[in-house]
Parts: C-alpha cells; sequence; structure tokens
C-alpha cells in the first residue's frame, strides 16, 4: 500500500517508438480519405462498383501495412530476453536504444 | 401475443440463456486475486491476451446498432451510409503508435481511466473531472441503443412490449455486477462466432436467391434515382462529410471510455500492435453488413411498421428459414449485451475514480471502489432501460450522435497528451469549453431533411453541418465533431501561448517519459499495482522531469 508512484528511477529502460518504418501508417489513413479518387462506378468487378470494392480493398491495405510495421519495430527476442532477466532483479539502463 | 414466430424465438431464447450462464460463471475464468478490486472486476486483471482481446474490442466497438443501423441506413442513403468501412480502415493506422503509449503509462501508473491519465499528466483535477464527466455522457446513450438494437429483433419476431427488454437487461446488469469485465469477455466469443456465420451465410444465399450483386446495386439504383435522393455513388456535396465523418468518428472511437477500457485490459503492448492488423477484419465484415440494406432493397423488404432499424432483421426473416434466422437474432441480441456490459463498466470506472474517489470520498480503499463500480454498472444500465422506455428512442439516437462530437473534445488532453505536455492545463478547459459550444451550435443548426428535400425537423437533425452557414459560397457539408474539434485545438494552442507569456502555474507532470514506452517485463510495469493507493499521482511528490 506504501509503494511510491514514481518508478525507481534508473531502473526503467528508456526506449522510443520511432522508427521510419511507422510513416506506413500514413498511407491507409490518407487514401480512404482520398474521396474523389473512388466516387465512382466503374471499373465494376463481380457486378460491384467500384466506390464498394475499393474500400473493402482498403481494409487489406489497413492490414499490410499495420503488420508490417508490427513486424519491422518489433523488438528482437534477445531484447525481449534482456528485458526479462531485467525484471527478474539485475537493474538495466542500457537496454532499448533508438 | 399474436404472429410470435416460435421458432425463432426459442432459438433465440436458448442462446440467450447459453450466454447468460456463460456470465455467471466468467466470474471463474482466468481468475487471478481478489474480484473485489478495480484492477480485477474492471480490467478483468489486465491480463487478456491477443485472442481475447480482439474478441473483446471487437465486441466493444462492432454493436448490435452498428449491424442494425448501418444496413438501415444505406438502405436509406445508399453510398453515404458505406462511411462505416473507411472509418474503421482508418481508425487502426491512426491509433496504432497512440494505444501502445496509453498502455504503458497506464500500467506504469495504475491508470483504469483517461481522466485518471489527465489528472496525472497536466495536475488538473477539474480537466479530469471534464474528460469524466464527457465519457460518461458520451457512453450513456451508447448504451441504449444496444437496447434499440435488441428491440428491432424482438419486433421482427413478434415479441412486443416492454417486458423482454427489461428482463434481458436485469440479467446483463446482474452477471457483470458479479463477473465484470470477464463477462463481456467471454461472451464476446459466442457473439462474433455468430455474427461470422450470420455473414457469411447471407452473404452467400442472399445474392444468390436475388439474382446476383449486378441485380442488387442495379435495384439500388433504380430505388434511389426514383426517389430523388440518396444514391450508389456520394453526390458532390456530400464526398467532404463523407470523409470528415469518417476521419472524426475514428479519431472518436479510441477516446470512448469502453474503448480505452478494452485497450487496458490487455496484456501487453504486443497484444494491442498485433490487433492494430487483426481487428480489420470486422471492418471486412461490416463492409458485408452494410451491403444488406441494398439486398433489402431489392428483395423488397418492408420494414415493421415505421422503423428503418428492422430492415435487416426482415430480411433475414425473408430469406433465412425460422431457425436459422433465430441464430441470426441471437447473433444481434448478444451484439447488443456484450458492448452494453463494457460500456456501463467503462463509466463505472470513471464514475468510481474520478468522481466518486476525487471528490466525494477520498481515502476509498480498493475494495470499496470495486464495490462503488459495481453499484455504479448497475445504476448505468437500469438508466439506459429508463431512458428507452421513458423516453422516445430517437431521443437516444439522437444523443448518440452529440456523443461522438463531445468525447472528441476530449482528444487534446487524452491523445495528444499522451505525446506532449506543452498544452497548458487551463487552455485544455477553454478548449473544452469552446469545442463544446462550437459543437452544439452547429448540431442546433442542423436540420433534418426528408424525402424530397422537406425539412422534417429544423434542428439537430444531424452531424452534416453545411459550410453555407459560415458564409462559403458552397453546398458542401463538413461533419460538426471534426470542425468543433479544429475549434478546440486552435483555442488550446492559442491560450496555451497567453498563459504561458503570463507564465501562470501549469502544474506538476505526474508521470515521466520513460512510462509512454514500458513493456511488459519492465521493472515498472506493476502486475496488480495499487492503483492511486496514497495519493493520485502526480499531486505533489512526483519529480518534474
Amino acid at each position: 500500500m506504501s509503494s511510491p508512484d514514481s518508478p525507481p528511477a534508473g531502473v526503467a529502460p528508456r526506449r522510443s517508438d520511432r522508427s521510419p518504418w511507422n510513416w506506413l501508417l500514413v498511407v491507409p489513413i490518407v487514401i480512404p480519405l482520398l474521396v474523389p479518387l473512388y466516387n465512382r462506378r466503374e471499373p465494376e468487378l463481380f457486378g460491384w462498383p467500384f466506390f464498394y470494392w475499393v474500400q473493402l480493398v482498403f481494409v487489406a491495405l489497413g492490414v499490410l501495412s499495420t503488420a508490417l510495421v508490427y513486424r519491422a519495430t518489433r523488438r528482437s527476442a534477445a531484447e525481449r530476453a534482456a528485458a526479462r532477466s531485467a525484471a527478474a532483479g539485475k537493474p538495466v539502463s542500457r537496454d532499448g536504444g533508438a | 401475443m399474436d404472429g410470435v414466430n416460435t421458432v425463432e424465438l426459442a432459438v433465440f431464447v436458448a442462446f440467450f440463456l447459453v450466454v447468460t450462464i456463460m456470465g455467471f460463471a466468467a466470474a471463474r475464468w482466468r481468475r487471478a486475486g481478489d474480484l473485489m478490486h478495480l484492477d480485477e472486476w474492471g480490467l478483468g486483471g489486465r491480463s487478456f491476451g491477443s485472442w481475447i482481446t480482439w474478441f473483446l474490442i471487437g465486441g466493444d466497438i462492432y454493436t448490435a446498432y452498428t449491424f442494425v443501423a448501418v444496413p438501415a441506413l444505406v438502405f436509406g442513403a445508399g453510398a453515404a451510409g458505406f462511411f462505416a468501412v473507411p472509418y474503421t480502415v482508418v481508425v487502426y493506422p491512426l491509433i496504432f503508435l497512440v494505444v501502445i503509449r496509453l498502455w504503458s503509462v497506464s500500467h506504469v501508473r495504475g491508470f483504469v481511466t483517461p481522466a485518471d491519465f489527465v489528472r496525472s499528466r497536466f495536475d488538473s483535477p477539474v480537466m479530469a473531472l471534464l474528460v469524466a464527466i464527457t465519457g460518461i455522457v458520451a457512453t450513456m446513450p451508447y448504451i441504449a441503443l444496444q437496447l434499440v438494437g435488441i428491440e428491432a429483433v424482438l419486433k421482427t419476431m413478434g415479441v412486443t412490449g416492454e417486458w423482454p427488454i427489461i428482463v434481458a437487461f436485469i440479467i446483463l446488469a446482474l452477471y457483470t455486477y458479479n463477473s465484470g469485465l470477464r463477462a463481456p469477455a467471454l461472451i464476446a466469443f459466442v457473439k462474433d462466432i455468430l455474427i461470422y456465420l450470420t455473414i457469411i451465410v447471407a452473404v452467400i444465399v442472399i445474392p444468390s436467391k436475388l439474382g446476383g450483386w449486378d441485380a442488387i446495386f442495379g435495384a439500388a439504383d433504380e430505388k434511389f434515382s426514383a426517389a430523388g435522393s440518396g444514391g450508389l455513388l456520394l453526390g458532390d456535396a456530400g464526398q467532404l462529410q463523407y470523409a470528415t465523418l469518417a476521419l472524426g468518428s475514428a479519431l472518436a472511437l479510441f477516446l470512448y471510455p469502453h474503448s480505452i477500457t478494452g485497450v487496458l485490459a490487455a496484456s501487453n503492448r504486443d497484444v494491442l500492435k498485433r490487433n492494430m492488423s487483426a481487428l480489420p477484419i470486422y471492418s471486412l465484415a461490416l463492409g458485408f453488413i452494410a451491403l444488406l440494406g441494398f439486398m433489402a432493397i431489392a428483395a423488397g423488404t418492408t420494414p415493421v411498421g415505421e422503423d428503418g432499424n428492422t430492415i435487416v432483421p426482415r430480411l433475414f426473416q425473408d430469406m433465412f428459414p425460422s431457425w436459422f434466422a433465430g441464430v441470426a437474432f441471437a447473433a444481434v441480441g448478444i451484439g447488443a449485451l456484450v458492448p452494453a456490459a463494457i460500456m456501463s463498466i467503462a463509466a463505472a470506472n470513471l464514475f468510481t475514480r474520478n468522481i466518486y474517489k476525487e471528490f466525494l470520498r477520498k481515502g476509498a480503499t480498493p475494495k470499496e471502489e470495486a464495490q462503488v463500480a459495481k453499484i455504479a454498472s448497475l445504476v448505468v444500465k437500469l438508466g439506459a432501460v429508463a431512458a428507452i422506455i421513458f423516453i422516445d428512442p430517437q431521443f437516444s439516437i439522437d444523443l448518440q450522435l452529440i456523443g461522438g462530437v463531445i468525447i472528441l473534445q476530449t482528444l487534446p488532453a487524452v491523445a495528444v497528451g499522451l505525446y506532449t505536455r506543452w498544452f497548458h492545463r487551463g487552455a485544455l478547459i477553454a478548449g473544452w469549453a469552446f469545442g463544446m459550444g462550437a459543437g452544439m451550435l452547429m448540431l442546433y443548426n442542423v436540420p433534418r431533411i426528408g424525402p424530397g428535400g422537406v425539412v422534417v425537423r429544423e434542428h439537430w437533425g444531424g452531424s452534416a453541418f453545411s459550410l453555407g452557414k459560415l458564409g462559403f459560397d458552397t453546398t458542401y457539408t463538413v461533419y460538426a465533431g471534426f470542425l468543433s474539434l479544429l475549434v478546440n485545438l486552435v483555442v488550446v494552442v492559442l491560450v496555451t501561448f497567453v498563459l504561458r507569456a503570463m507564465k501562470v502555474d501549469d502544474g506538476v507532470d505526474g508521470t515521466s517519459p520513460t512510462d509512454y514506452t514500458a513493456e511488459r517485463e519492465d521493472p515498472t510495469v506493476r502486475d496488480l499495482p495499487d492503483p492511486l493507493a496514497s495519493d493520485p499521482p502526480g499531486t505533489a511528490t512526483a519529480p518534474a522531469r
């Protein structure tokens, strides 16, 4: 009950979520908002007007880019193991990077 | 009662009984410690892995009302109703980096609600209170709308009167009280399996009965050309509205307390990141569900009475054998229970943490907190039932529209605040007030246009604000929430400059930069912290960094 609200200083590893890969996330945000680009009927696909099927393709675009960013920015197994051993007791301050 | 379809009703009731049992049994599921703790009751012990999180957040944001209202909108207006698809495409990349920061800081500091974060980050109980009240007010009509979803299904089966809804919600309230967030997490499995089953069958069976997709889109096109309103494509004036509504709704989605509850219940950052790629599967499903609106046009489906929300249930009834229609109705009914439970838990957490504990009883123990939250969740649900029964359901639909606009006003504090503390706490309050005022003024000035361009109602008619009203020479409309958020942000920036120039004290940041990137394994992340056990974080002792 008396645990201090700030974490012990110097123990929390410094990390960053920054990565050039994150720019990929902009693609599925911007493209679905450019309505004039896809507000038309042709080309149709299986009887679906372009407007409808292409927006379902955007779903795949979103999945693809978030999955890519996740894979590319995932911490390595070694880093995660280091973090776990740090959690087990040994203080680590060099972890992370970038 | 005459005209009750007994086969449908029997299947529906059977599924309802199964989830009721699951709801009560959930209290024992994955149980770690003491359920009388807000972390356990209100966040499921913060232990949910990728699969459970997927079902939970999916069950949370793709609600029964969505499944009923989106196709109803497409049925009535055509392309404009399809905005739900880009909305749920844009949202995940948009919040990909934001939710992991929120997760990390909340785990290090023991935050349960977004208002907890604002309280600590900006050292401002007032702004935290505003965030909490905004969250509760925005969530309440959303819960009520879930009842509208159940009502649509019941009506279609020929069940009338209010008692079935009252019974359903009392049962829901009891097992939520008993099991907390574990109940909706477990029931979400059933809900989603039924929903996906229904959609897959619908997409295969219905088009083949109606003569293929060509015929479906053709029939819709004919109807809209004849009616002179709506259409298979957006009109010129509607495109800006379509884009801003999609973006604005996406920005709002993860500000809603119930979405944040789902996020915080995840067990680690990777769970969330993986879910940002997995949750769009629901968006794909939503796209097909939206097209049920066109299928209903092609099939010549008519709603029960004047209730447009019964379009999809009626379509199922016409196209499926009774037993399968019962399964589909169960999917919608259970689909209402899951989000209603999570929303009431989220609202209860907000009340407990940021109103009760902050202002009414500062020294509340974790056990008292959990008890208050459980009771608050009951009150919230009873309020929702009362709202539907005693007030016109249309009122809830309008309120929910307003809810999206008001929840956006917490964006500078909750979302931008995860990145920077540059905003002054006083400026955040000013921005909230101006954004709220602008939003209300705009919504007030939106008339509802009926078929044939007739104005049905002068005010509160929708969220598409005509730019012409601002003096622009155009017929373009824009989402009111989007504009009001811009007002909010401009005010926050300007007032921050002024207050900083005047050297007004802006309090002490209760968080530290490393909090925002903390991983599960870090020593600072506590599995079951004493949430705000001593003073709420950020009061005085935390070092400014």
